[in-house]
């Protein structure tokens, strides 16, 4: 065995590279409780002091602090940066992604006119010569992307029947195993590579032979371009890490090359907790670090994930609020073997929380499982209390289908690490397209050139009737949701052909096994809405309201009809349907480079962009209100307390949304309980009901709604700062929402105590 | 088949027993609390009747939440007003395996005739009960709630004797039942009891005033603000023995 791999056991891992058998052969479980865990040290203290004044300047500036204008992102197209030039030498872990801390880097790759306008938002511009250069002498994936649309896809795009899609920016959501390099070193990854390259094809050369060997070659080129950038820093990392210092520096560096390289809408960390436990644990034995230190590398390691930043657009920013990186990271789960894999380091990743206070990156995922040691449970329900800034996911729905070396490679979606990406798809609107069945393809709210209203779907016979009857809304929703998915599946199948020809992501792809699993990632917005209104047209009888031209513009409901969050059989059912039908009309079309579809119900924040674009729906919702998000219940229509809300969306089958079911729900603190003790028991019962019934997601918020209409007034109080909610698979600091989007959140929040 | 007079159902109590509860709140009262924050429970009838089985099959759909300690719990109202309800739903969640709590500030219990009996069944069926004790002296008492407490303390008495777990718990109402003397007989009295697994202390608060207002009563406590954090804390120390 190498010395850098002392005392750890051996495995198929030591031949081939196999980061899962490694940590199934090498972790140590813990079933303790928190009473180990350290302070944060007077070096963390400083750095995080430093880092927060530089936030509290950004807010100042508008939200950027600065912005690159003359140097393309690339691994090494910049020195060494830090937190700030004095203290530097208290970094534990070092690395920024341009030379200046919250300095956003220009990355033109996905769309020049983008990554311009992005600068320009915020009062910089970017040195002209790019104009040229990435307008005449390079083509961009946004550009390449323009090229190939059909008319159609526009007049989709442009209706918001699809939308957020990653044809302005990188579609992110691949999660390099970031931990290889730590345990293998680069040299052994490019050896591994290189004979990937030798044995690819058999000398015909197929598109896909010339694709995969012209892909692997830049996956050699982005390793080698990895060392040069620790070499900037002073690290070389040729070979594996012989300590749990240079693991979590070795690590991170694998990430920065990922967010040097690509400004995907996520770009998660992956599962490294237990991983870098192993290495931590080593230390701990062999006497060379005390838990002070330990805690001390993961805190820096974290503070260096809550500085990632991305230039975006305004437009970008109204999806997906609040700066969100999504560098999700997880902690928990349970192995194939059955036993636990909760290890001290996940207390530590959790305490970062308690050390440096709430914060909405990196997004701190819980594997949850009801089988997890009680202790951790409670301490996990401890810091959700204390800080509403960690979310959690059911591993016992997930492991069966992911195995147990899964990343979260967005908000919620799984991914098996180093083994599998993702090929992100954002979502398409399936109320709007509810509207078009009624309408006739025609838009309730786009006109066209000659102001009638726009003809985006298929010019299918209208419903004429003055009350909607529920077998012939059901059989025209049909034929317009089988139009949908074939066009949204093809906008997909151009934008990430696109994509991997102008932005490929060589550095994340590097780590990655060669032979890749690909999963095609669909998604749903509007769901509650779809299901209540068709709820409201069975159950009730509900009136079409028409404008001069025949169209439907709004509906009027008679009589009472059950929803969506009530754990009501009638309405869940169609839920349930709902989701059925649309996964099983994506699956019959050809998805790029054969991937396996999937899809979610999961908005993020775009609930509010999407429902802006939509009129009235027959479920009472009024013309451009906000959808709920994910797969949340309407506002108002949850009568009948949290649990019962929970029932409903736990009734939504996983297996039917491999990408993710996003429920996001916020408790008083006083409904779960008097004392800390209490609270953090009456969490876990709650977690422990939710996904014991096979439920996926739960963003847990605990406060009350006074502090949110007071954050709103007063976001300057310094107790706001870093007041963090979670919003659709994420968190965002409030303040940093729109006030739209805070309105939002504030409406949203029903389970006030009585 | 004996049917519930049902106020109201709330699936997600967290601070009514052990565990997460499902909370059923019966209607009915003869106390008249001038602190009551459900003043519309006093009314025994209700439009809303259930059976047993019906409100056992609704709260298991909860049953998930509930973990190793939780279950129903019976409130009110005055729960023990539907005695004969309460026997049957307790029965047949035991039979369910269903962890039982009733919330009760003992009212109607006597030792005498019939009723003791039913009480004495209904005990075979009770895992816990949660009872306030309004005040520890009599004549307050009476001036607090509008019945003498003699028949109360008699089932404190009776229910340490059957070794039936309780907890106990004293609203906080500033000037009306937060002297101290008052509270260390409290504490005197807690102390012959055998039975006490939890000692909590309510503070008062004046949320349920608006519905007296809409029952078009006076609400008797204007003006009185909730108890500071000092006091809450001083008289938690003095009904757990800390302060003598």
């Amino acid at each position: 065995m190498k010395q850098e791999w002392r005392n750890f056991k051996g495995g198929h891992w030591v031949d081939d590279i196999n980061v899962r058998d490694f940590i199934q052969n090498n972790y140590t479980q813990y079933d303790g409780d928190e009473s180990f865990l350290a302070d944060a040290t007077e070096a963390t203290n400083t750095l995080w002091d430093k880092v927060q004044a530089l936030q509290k300047e950004e807010r100042a500036k508008g939200g950027v602090l600065e912005c690159e204008t003359e140097i393309v992102s690339s691994l090494t197209a910049y020195g060494p940066g830090y937190i700030d030039e004095a203290t530097k030498d208290l970094e534990k872990i070092v690395g920024l992604q341009t030379d200046k801390p919250l300095k956003r880097a220009f990355m033109p790759y996905g769309g020049i006119k983008m990554a311009q306008q992005a600068a320009e938002t915020y009062g910089y511009k970017v040195n002209e010569k790019f104009d040229k250069i990435f307008n005449e002498y390079h083509k961009t994936h946004n550009q390449a992307v323009f090229d190939a649309y059909t008319p159609e896809m526009k007049a989709a795009r442009h209706s918001h029947i699809v939308t957020g899609l990653p044809d302005t920016y990188g579609r992110g959501r691949i999660v390099g195993d970031y931990r290889r390099v730590a345990l293998y070193g680069i040299d052994r990854l490019i050896a591994g590579k290189q004979e990937d390259l030798n044995r690819c094809g058999h000398g015909d050369m197929s598109d896909d032979i010339i694709r995969q060997r012209e892909e692997i070659a830049e996956q050699i080129r982005a390793l080698k371009g990895m060392k040069e950038m620790a070499k900037i820093y002073g690290y070389d990392i040729s070979q594996p890490a012989k300590n749990a210092h240079e693991a979590i520096q070795w690590l991170y560096f694998g990430y920065l090359a990922a967010i040097k390289t690509q400004n995907g809408a996520a770009m998660s960390v992956g599962r490294i907790s237990t991983f870098l436990d192993i290495y931590i644990e080593r230390d701990l034995q062999e006497g060379t670090i005390t838990e002070q230190e330990a805690q001390e590398m993961i805190d820096h390691m974290t503070m260096k994930f809550r500085m990632v930043k991305f230039a975006r657009i305004p437009s970008y920013n109204a999806l997906f609020s609040g700066d969100p990186v999504w560098a999700t990271l997880e902690v928990g789960g349970l192995g194939q073997d059955g036993r636990h894999m909760v290890t001290k380091n996940d207390y530590r990743f959790l305490h970062t929380l308690e050390n440096m206070g709430p914060s909405p990156e990196p997004n701190l995922t819980v594997l949850y499982s009801k089988r997890l040691p009680e202790n951790f449970k409670e301490y996990a329900a401890k810091i959700s209390v204390k800080t509403s800034s960690i979310q959690y996911e059911n591993d016992d729905v997930m492991r069966p289908i992911w195995s147990d070396d899964y990343s979260i490679c967005c908000c919620v979606s799984a991914t098996q690490t180093g083994k599998e990406m993702q090929f992100f798809g954002a979502r398409a609107n399936l109320a709007k397209c509810l509207l078009y069945a009624i309408n006739g393809g025609k838009d309730e709210k786009f006109l066209d050139k000659q102001g009638n209203h726009m003809q985006v779907g298929p010019e299918y016979a209208p419903i004429t009737s003055e009350y909607l009857d529920y077998k012939e809304v059901m059989h025209k929703y049909d034929l317009m949701l089988d139009w949908l998915a074939g066009l949204y599946v093809n906008i997909l199948n151009l934008i990430q052909y696109m994509h991997d020809k102008y932005y490929y992501e060589a550095a994340e792809m590097a780590l990655i096994d060669t032979n890749v699993r690909r999963t095609f990632a669909t998604g749903i917005a509007g769901f509650s809405h779809v299901v209540d209104s068709l709820s409201a047209i069975k159950y009730a009888k509900v009136k079409t309201v028409r404008d001069e031209s025949g169209l439907v513009v709004d509906y009027k409901i008679e009589g009472d009809f059950p929803r969506y969050g009530n754990d009501d059989d009638r309405a869940d059912e169609i839920a349930v349907w709902l989701l059925k039908e649309f996964m099983h009309k994506i699956e019959k079309y050809h998805t790029y480079r054969n991937s396996e579809p999937t899809t979610s119900i999961l908005t993020i924040t775009s609930n509010v962009v999407y429902g802006k674009a939509t009129g009235a729906l027959p479920d009472g919702r009024e013309a451009y209100a906000p959808f709920s998000p994910g797969a949340n219940p309407a506002y108002g229509a949850e009568k009948n307390g949290l649990l019962a809300s929970l029932n409903s969306v736990a009734k939504v089958p996983y297996e039917y949304a491999l990408d993710g079911i996003s429920n996001t729900q916020t408790i008083s603190p006083s409904a779960l309980g008097h004392t800390e003790d209490e609270q953090k028991k009456q969490l876990v019962n709650v977690l422990d009901g939710y996904f014991s019934q096979g439920a996926h997601h739960l963003n847990v918020n605990v406060f009350g709604i006074d502090k949110l209409k007071d954050a709103m007034e007063h976001p300057e109080k310094p107790e706001y700062a870093n007041f963090t909610i979670r919003v659709s698979g994420y968190a965002v600091k409030f303040i940093d929402l729109t006030r739209e989007q805070q309105l939002d959140v504030i409406a949203r929040n029903a389970h006030e105590t009585l | 088949m004996t049917l519930a007079n049902v106020h109201s159902i709330e699936t997600f109590g967290s601070v009514d027993g052990p565990g997460l509860r499902y909370i059923l709140f019966l209607k009915g009262c003869r106390l008249r609390c001038a602190f009551c924050h459900n003043a519309d429970t006093w009314d025994l009838n209700s439009d809303d009747q259930r059976s047993a089985d019906q409100i056992l099959d609704h709260a298991e759909r909860y049953r998930s939440y509930w973990g190793s300690e939780g279950g129903i719990t019976v409130s009110g109202g005055e729960p023990l007003l539907q005695i004969d309800f309460l026997i049957e739903l307790f029965k047949k969640a035991k039979q369910r395996n269903i962890n039982t709590c009733i919330d009760t500030a003992g009212e109607p219990f006597t030792k005498e005739g019939e009723w003791f009996t039913k009480f004495e069944e209904l005990m075979h069926y009770t895992d816990i009960l949660l009872v306030d004790i309004k005040h520890i002296d009599r004549n307050r008492h009476i001036r607090l709630t509008g019945k003498p407490s003699d028949n109360i303390l008699e089932m404190f008495q009776y229910l340490s004797a059957i070794n039936k777990p309780i907890w106990i718990r004293q609203v906080l109402v500033p000037g009306w039942t937060d002297d101290i003397e008052d509270l260390k007989k409290t504490r005197a009295f807690i102390e012959t009891l055998s039975n006490v697994k939890k000692i909590e202390i309510l503070p008062y608060h004046n949320m349920g005033a608006y519905k007296w207002e809409k029952l078009g009563m006076k609400y008797p406590l204007e003006g009185v603000e909730a108890p500071d954090q000092e006091s809450i804390v001083l008289a938690d120390k003095v009904l757990h023995g800390e302060i003598r």
